[in-house]
């Protein structure tokens, strides 16, 4: 057996403990050894990944497995990683195991959250690990629904309305893809499924122009693009920390990597054809997303919004065409991955202290929880693309790699989306200034106690992440951009 | 004519036999004796599913009368195992005092509904054909109202005898305009003269709506709500997937065998059938209370999903239509079981009334809610896949648009199926349902299902089975 399939069993037998634990002990221990040795095995497979390639191993996937399983239709249960995948890998193991740590003292009925985190926790390894487009199918569904009953049952204000838009829209969203899915399986001559295969098959360009658009919104409407966006303030807004966290993490990231692996990558022509509305539209989710954080109060909604904003730009930079926006697109996928999920962890810690998320009724909790809103400055700056932290390593890249586009459209496009780091430092300084210094606005606050143990750890696992990016950028954007290089249509 | 011809019945001859031992021991048998009758009822129609599981070769017998196909004994299979699934459900309601005194009647009228179906299935002419469908719809009325006390039962009766019978007319009438314009009713020969006439399109759409009506199709489907909410809920659960599920593959084969001359005419009917059905059942789904209404709109909804089989005309879709009937059978009598026990237990129908239910009857919400995900088409449940085929097959005839309207629809239908696990799962309630316990049958009933909804999807083996014994146009 493929070891790559470790990332799917491991959630799986997670799950099957699950059902048989008793009290909160056991299943504090299942979910905390099985999302460590999830991370151990997120990071041991990118050390063997860059050794297979530091060995001169060229192949566009490593240690792929495949096994016929519905073979009437072509479908494999096939596996294998690139470099885009290995960083995603890593990014939802690091999300999942701090996730973890953050629910670590949920009280409502806590066997069938983490039984529901288990869940999204399959589909989305199993997302990043199919090369096989049923499969991945498969696998993406399976991380769209948990979310409807732990934003439901464990989530906070107009749950259930938000619950319930998530769902549906995001289901919305996979029916389009569903048939673009069909389309391109018969379209390409109905002989295979798997996504490499799929490539070297040309597609007819009439249909690539109605297949493209509906696997690019399919998926976009994951990645918050314009104007299917308006699930995700609702549903960040209303789901407790730790989907907070996975859903904006590595959820949204799976719209992003769909985009590519799917739309770009198997109908380039439509692509380059189409790609003028679809930027207009992602160009607005940057702009538009970063505007509507300044006016936000809620401290989820900015996130939200600024999620929204930072995963248009993922987006955009995918239809930038480039190898070097490209780069950066995976690049900023794994930096806002890290950087909003600490975000989230940080608010639902400082919910649960103050109970209120509202920043008008908050502010110097830099003298009471002086770790916590540390933590809240070091997210702020690497959103805002501070030097030396992963935000500006990312946006670097997509900007320098946008702009090589020469013609007028992209380059006009590519300076309003650079607009955008000026309004996101806006409303990441002035929650910051409100927030953490400024007066202490609630007197109960001053009895407030900092984080705990398990808090501190979830948030120092998450700095370290985003530094070891930030400063030693290189590791990762070599791995991701050779495998840019070597799918690439040029 | 030798009598070996009768060996090709022996499914028929062994469900006969099965149910003349029933009339004969529920007649003669001693009151103590008697209570065992449940129990020996499922056991002896569980060996006569056995003895059937595998399909025999395919044959032919009193002179083209009666065909037998691989695929027809496959789908007799799944209505055996759909019936001994409805069978063990149907313990309490059978042993509750107004239904005591007819209970040895019930087995009889069931398993003779179950014999039509087969009837239909193996027809190779049309009388043959129409002598199955009326032995399937008039005892069914009967099961409809044999609550027959109660006011909505009584009607539920009425509505369907009416109905039935109507539809039967007018499918007839269109078998006499079949007779009329081509002078035989052999399904083998009449491909041969099929030709397109304006006569033989009117004689194709009378006889269809027959089908139709059976499986309840928009704009044919108004008897549908009101029987379901009326009859009692197992005959409701028996009404939804067997007879529905027979109906459906009766409906594909006649028009793939007879009717493949016909293809544009009658792909033209399905098209704007398939769109009605799912899209106007969706709609009103979304405003029942009643969880039995409820659940007639749903099924009237996966009916226009079964249809996608039907009209793709390939082998893809034969499998795939087979397939989806197994599975949106296993999840539909999964959500009857657990409705099925709570009613009988508490009398509660409404959404309002699952309120909170997990608090309180965990294992049985469980169980309902990945029904509801499977009839819903949510992955690693059993009804994703069979979605997915059945739109992979449409969408191989190039019929995107509509996989596309059927996809949308699927939101609609997920919307309705969670405002159910909504219900259970998070709203609040102070007075919820009580624990209820369930019998062993329910509970194997219940076991069964789910193992079905889960494994039905993940393991090929049985989809690809199917794929061996299909045929298209």
């Amino acid at each position: 057996m493929n070891f790559l399939s470790l990332f799917v069993l491991i959630p799986v037998l997670m799950l099957c403990g699950l059902f048989m634990t008793r009290n909160m002990k056991q299943i504090r221990w299942i979910c905390a050894t099985g999302s460590s040795l999830l991370l151990i095995l997120a990071a041991v497979l990118t050390f063997m990944y860059i050794g297979e390639r530091n060995a001169g191993n060229t192949e566009a996937m490593l240690f792929t497995a495949s096994a016929v399983w519905y073979a009437p239709l072509n479908i494999h249960y096939s596996i294998g990683v690139d470099g885009i995948s290995v960083a995603m890998l890593l990014l939802s193991s690091i999300i999942v195991f701090t996730g973890t740590f953050t629910s670590w003292k949920i009280e409502t009925m806590p066997k069938e959250f983490f039984l529901w985190f288990c869940l999204l926790s399959i589909g989305v390894f199993g997302f990043f690990i199919s090369t096989d487009l049923f499969t991945m199918f498969m696998f993406y569904e399976i991380a769209l629904i948990p979310m409807y009953l732990l934003i439901g049952v464990w989530g906070t204000g107009k749950k259930e309305y938000a619950a319930m838009k998530l769902t549906l829209m995001l289901m919305g969203g996979s029916a389009l893809l569903l048939v673009g899915i069909l389309g391109i399986y018969f379209a390409s001559g109905a002989s295979t499924m798997n996504l490499l295969e799929l490539a070297e098959q040309h597609i007819p360009e009439v249909m690539q122009r109605w297949i493209f658009p509906l696997t690019f919104i399919g998926f976009g409407v994951l990645g918050a693009l314009f104007p299917f966006h308006t699930w995700s303030p609702d549903g960040h807004a209303s789901a407790p920390t730790a989907v907070s966290m996975l859903h904006a993490g590595v959820l949204m990231k799976l719209g992003g990597y769909g985009c590519f692996r799917v739309a770009i990558f198997l109908m380039p022509e439509a692509a380059k054809e189409l790609s003028w509305i679809f930027i207009l539209l992602t160009g607005i989710s940057v702009v538009y997303g970063a505007y509507s954080a300044i006016v936000q109060t809620d401290l989820k909604y900015i996130n939200a919004y600024s999620s929204v904003s930072h995963c248009g730009l993922v987006l955009f930079a995918i239809l930038m065409y480039n190898e070097t926006a490209m780069t950066g697109a995976v690049m900023q996928m794994l930096s806002h991955g890290l950087m909003t999920a600490l975000f989230f962890a940080l608010i639902g810690m400082i919910y649960g202290r103050t109970h209120t998320r509202d920043i008008r009724e908050m502010g110097g909790l830099m003298k009471i929880m002086p770790f916590l809103a540390v933590g809240y400055v070091i997210a702020g700056l690497a959103s805002l693309g501070l030097p030396g932290l992963s935000g500006f390593v990312a946006e670097m890249t997509i900007f320098v790699g946008a702009f090589q586009n020469a013609d007028v459209f992209h380059r006009v496009m590519t300076v309003i989306a650079c607009t955008s780091i000026v309004i996101t430092a806006v409303y990441i300084l002035r929650v910051v200034g409100k927030l953490l210094y400024g007066a202490v606005v609630n007197e109960h606050h001053k009895q407030l106690t900092d984080a705990v143990w398990y808090e501190r750890f979830a948030v120092i696992v998450l700095i370290i992440a985003i530094a070891g990016i930030g400063l030693a950028p290189l590791w990762v954007s070599d791995m991701i951009h050779f495998s840019v290089d070597s799918l690439w249509p040029f | 004519m030798g009598y070996s011809n009768f060996l090709f019945l022996k499914e028929e001859l062994s469900l006969i036999a099965v149910m003349v031992i029933l009339l004969v021991y529920d007649i003669f048998g001693s009151k103590k004796s008697l209570n065992y009758f449940h129990p020996v009822a499922c056991v002896l129609f569980l060996a006569h599913t056995l003895l059937n599981l595998f399909p025999s070769e395919a044959s032919e017998a009193f002179g083209g009368m009666i065909i037998n196909t691989p695929m027809g004994d496959i789908v007799k299979t799944i209505l055996n195992v759909g019936t001994l699934i409805v069978l063990l459900q149907a313990r309490n309601w059978l042993h509750s005092e107004a239904v005591l005194i007819r209970r040895g009647e019930f087995y009889f009228i069931l398993f003779s509904t179950l014999l039509g179906m087969y009837f239909m299935i193996s027809s190779g002419n049309f009388l043959m054909f129409f002598i199955g469908l009326e032995m399937a719809s008039i005892p069914t009325a009967v099961l409809a109202a044999y609550d027959k006390y109660k006011h909505d039962t009584a009607e539920a009766g009425a509505k369907y005898i009416l109905s039935a019978a109507f539809a039967s007319g007018l499918s007839l009438y269109g078998i006499s305009l079949i007779y009329g314009t081509t002078g035989t009713l052999y399904f083998a020969d009449l491909p041969a003269h099929i030709d397109g006439s304006t006569l033989q399109i009117m004689a194709f759409a009378f006889f269809a709506v027959g089908l139709f009506f059976k499986i309840s199709l928009v704009p044919f489907h108004l008897w549908t709500a009101d029987v379901y909410q009326g009859a009692p809920t197992t005959v409701t659960a028996y009404l939804s997937v067997i007879s529905k599920g027979a109906g459906a593959f009766v409906l594909m084969t006649i028009l793939y065998k007879v009717f493949g001359n016909l293809i544009d005419e009658w792909r033209t009917i399905c098209y704007a059938l398939i769109v009605l059905t799912i899209t106007v059942a969706n709609l009103f789904a979304i405003r029942q209370q009643n969880l039995k209404r409820f659940l007639a709109y749903s099924s009237i909804s996966q009916a226009g999903y079964i249809l996608l089989g039907v009209i793709s005309g390939n082998e893809l879709g034969m499998t795939s239509l087979v397939y989806y009937i197994l599975v949106y059978m296993i999840s539909n009598l999964a959500i009857f079981g657990v409705i099925g026990i709570i009613e009988h237990r508490t009398g509660k129908i409404t959404i309002n009334d699952y309120n909170g239910l997990y608090k309180t009857n965990p294992r049985l919400s469980f169980v309902m809610m990945l029904a509801l995900f499977s009839l819903a088409g949510i992955p690693p449940f059993a009804g994703f896949f069979s979605k997915f085929f059945i739109f992979a097959a449409a969408a191989q005839e190039g019929f995107y648009v509509l996989v596309l309207i059927a996809c949308l629809n699927t939101i609609i239908s997920l919307y309705y199926y969670l405002l159910v696990v909504k219900a259970m799962f998070i709203n609040k309630n102070d007075t919820p349902i009580e624990t209820v316990h369930s019998d062993a049958y329910t509970r194997i009933s219940l076991v069964a299902c789910t193992i079905g909804v889960i494994a039905l999807g993940l393991i090929s083996a049985i989809y690809e089975q199917l794929g061996t014994f299909s045929f298209g146009i």
